[in-house]
């Protein structure tokens, strides 16, 4: 290390938390595919059960592919460390789970991811984890929803469907005047598009399954923990700040200043739930962050082509995309996402859902299936798929029109993507 | 734990289990902008192997009472009013950067209460350069940035600190962020650099030290490069280990440390 401030981000995204392997040289991140690790002796062993030492012993609390991960993430992030679990929704459940019991309480932005609406409104509700939803840029809502029981505020840097932007400044300063993390799912944005510690927030989850991957291929989360929130002075926190019994009375903030929630989500969370992530997966998400600043770029700038394109054209109502003059969260983006909104939006076709399904199968080049963040372009027709359930009233209570179609823009050329929207518009043209 | 030294409330961490005054003491004091949280590691270790443990935050720095003390010489007496607060009446004294030397200007006050001297990514004298302390003047986090940077050695700390996946370079600068806002309206960060800067009685300390001294230096330290220990060194007439890191080396290489240690207070 030379020079007076960290390696850049595009540096940090090929070499942070990898050096070339000590013991066979290869210079590329190798995967440890081992459930555990060999003690040296019996003292050894002990002092890492008892945290005397910093080691691996077993994969599912810690792994050497998977520490790759993590550092090289929060390095992106600028956290002071990560954890990699099962998918992102392991991370949002690791994130809750660390922080909140039963009769907590957490206060969500509702313009949610549909799993983690499910995980927030049903299942933790289940076991007595409560949540006040509100609209992400209803400031004075997410005030009001805070109560005694509050854990954390919670919303998503782009929310889903409409891509409001959380306000990260303002929602962050509402939660700590009140003693309480942000936590963020920033999946869509990535810290190429904004890193929201720099906002304010205190935690972040990654699914790292789309845009961090970036290939389709494997499933997997990240939590990270910007290290700033002060555990201590917040009092709200007896599992960060007082003896836990489940680790011979260890207090996790004397533990460690800036790492107390980190340690305690690993010696609770993943040593109880075992929501790991297998060393294989650690290593294509390491492969697909390598190229993150490349990819970013790209997507970033055939979605705007492609958003320019629909914009234009007569079968489209509406554009879903924060750069467009029109979108209540212009300015936001302005504000914290200069280098763009990503590549997953939203847009409204005239016409019936027959319309809308002729739209979708006409695509030669979109792939039509449920995920988003691939490096191929990807489409889905909510109404007549994840959706279909709905009468057209549910629907627009939803935010969900019968012509509405989610794109994922990936890295095609962004000729080809709107010469495949062209003809699937004449196709659709025809059906009505 | 909690004690009171000198009327104030002062906090040391023990290593995960009761401090006893009877065991051999070990004080661990941190460097410029930390607190104990670097130590824990070492200190868990020390404290579960036979050792009575003290890891101080030192006055004004998160857990510990302000007001800060204005200069090497009190922060030494401050150490040993520690040691009269918990009962101890000899101890190995262990430290840090800025922390080195407070423990050896407390080693030299008080011969006869030290074990052994551990200095740790030491130098003397510990200039530091006019443009780093302008800066932390007018924009500490620039500063705890550049020192972050100068500190670590690498992009890769192995095997990660306090456990595996913490980015280092992430926790250091959330770490000095939180301990200067533990001091509101003083910036900790350029008045301790400022006491390293100005220390000008290491060689007359140096002289006044009886027992076994041990100097732990990271072999590519920029901070605290080798070189600039030798005299003190000399004079003290030191052991000098160097192990892998850069001047965190006690989280960069923390069992390289802790051998190093465990060898010291042999």
């Amino acid at each position: 290390m030379a020079g007076s401030s960290d390696p850049g981000f595009d540096t940090l995204a090929l070499h942070a938390g990898a050096a070339p392997d000590p013991a066979t040289g290869a210079r590329a991140v190798p995967i440890h595919l081992t459930t555990s690790f060999v003690f040296e002796n019996s003292e050894h062993a002990a002092s890492l059960f008892n945290m005397e030492r910093s080691g691996h012993v077993y994969s599912r609390i810690s792994n050497p592919t998977n520490a790759v991960l993590e550092e090289r993430v929060a390095a992106l992030e600028g956290g002071c460390g990560s954890i990699a679990t099962a998918s992102g929704q392991a991370a949002l459940h690791l994130a809750i789970a660390t922080l909140a019991g039963a009769g907590s309480h957490v206060v969500s932005s509702s313009a949610l991811y549909g799993g983690s609406h499910n995980l927030l409104s049903y299942t933790l509700a289940r076991f007595g984890i409560e949540t006040t939803f509100v609209k992400p840029l209803d400031i004075d809502g997410w005030r009001a929803a805070i109560r005694p029981q509050t854990r954390l505020l919670f919303g998503e840097t782009l929310g889903n469907p409409g891509l409001d932007v959380l306000d990260i400044p303002t929602v962050s300063t509402i939660a700590h005047d009140a003693g309480l993390p942000l936590l963020v799912d920033s999946t869509f944005t990535t810290p190429w598009l904004m890193k929201p510690f720099d906002h304010g927030a205190d935690l972040i989850f990654h699914s790292a399954t789309k845009f961090l991957s970036g290939h389709g291929t494997v499933i997997g989360g990240v939590l990270v923990d910007g290290g700033r929130f002060d555990w201590d002075a917040s009092g709200r926190f007896p599992e960060l700040t007082e003896p836990y019994a489940g680790f011979h009375g260890m207090v996790f903030s004397e533990e460690s200043t800036v790492g107390a929630f980190l340690l305690r989500a690993r010696r609770e969370g993943l040593r109880d739930f075992g929501a790991c992530m297998s060393p294989h997966t650690a290593w294509l998400i390491l492969q697909g962050i390598e190229t993150l600043p490349l990819r970013m770029a790209r997507h970033v700038e055939n979605t705007r082509k492609v958003v320019a394109f629909l914009a234009a054209h007569p079968l489209v109502a509406g554009v879903g995309y924060p750069e467009l003059e029109g979108h209540p969260s212009h300015a936001l983006a302005k504000q914290l996402l200069p280098r763009g909104c990503g590549s997953v939006f939203s847009f409204d076709m005239k016409g019936s859902r027959r319309q809308g399904q002729a739209f979708i199968e006409a695509l030669k080049i979109f792939s039509h299936l449920a995920n988003v963040g691939d490096c191929r372009s990807l489409v889905i027709h909510p109404a007549s798929t994840t959706h279909f359930r709905m009468d057209d009233a549910a629907l627009a209570a939803a935010g969900i029109k019968p012509g509405t179609i989610r794109l994922s823009i990936g890295l095609e050329d962004a000729d080809d993507l709107v010469d495949d929207l062209k003809r699937a518009f004449k196709v659709a043209e025809k059906a009505a | 734990m909690k004690l009171q030294v000198d009327g104030r409330e002062a906090y040391a961490y023990t290593g995960g289990k009761p401090f006893d005054s009877t065991l051999p003491c070990v004080v661990f004091v941190h460097g410029a902008g930390h607190d104990h949280s670097p130590w824990t590691l070492l200190a868990r270790w020390l404290a579960h192997h036979g050792h009575g443990v003290l890891a101080v935050d030192l006055p004004g720095h998160r857990r510990s009472a302000g007001p800060l003390l204005p200069d090497v010489e009190s922060l030494a007496r401050w150490v040993l009013a520690l040691l009269d607060a918990a009962g101890v009446a000899r101890a190995a004294l262990v430290g840090h950067s800025l922390g080195s030397l407070i423990v050896l200007e407390a080693a030299a006050k008080a011969p006869d209460r030290c074990s052994h001297l551990v200095m740790i990514g030491t130098a003397y004298p510990m200039k530091v350069s006019d443009a780093l302390l302008a800066t932390a003047a007018a924009d500490p986090l620039r500063a705890m940035a550049m020192v972050n940077a100068w500190s670590i050695s690498t992009l890769a700390t192995k095997p990660g600190f306090p456990s595996p996946g913490n980015w280092h370079h992430g926790s250091d600068l959330a770490l000095r962020r939180l301990v200067q806002a533990s001091a509101p309206g003083v910036n900790l960060f350029h008045h301790d650099f400022d006491l390293c800067n100005r220390y000008a009685g290491g060689m007359q300390a140096a002289a006044k030290v009886r027992c076994p001294v041990t100097l732990i230096l990271g072999c590519v330290d920029q901070m605290t490069p080798p070189r600039a220990a030798r005299d003190i060194a000399a004079v003290l007439k030191a052991r000098v280990v160097n192990v892998p890191g850069g001047h965190h080396m006690i989280i960069e290489s923390p069992d390289a440390t802790l051998a190093a240690l465990r060898s010291a207070l042999a």
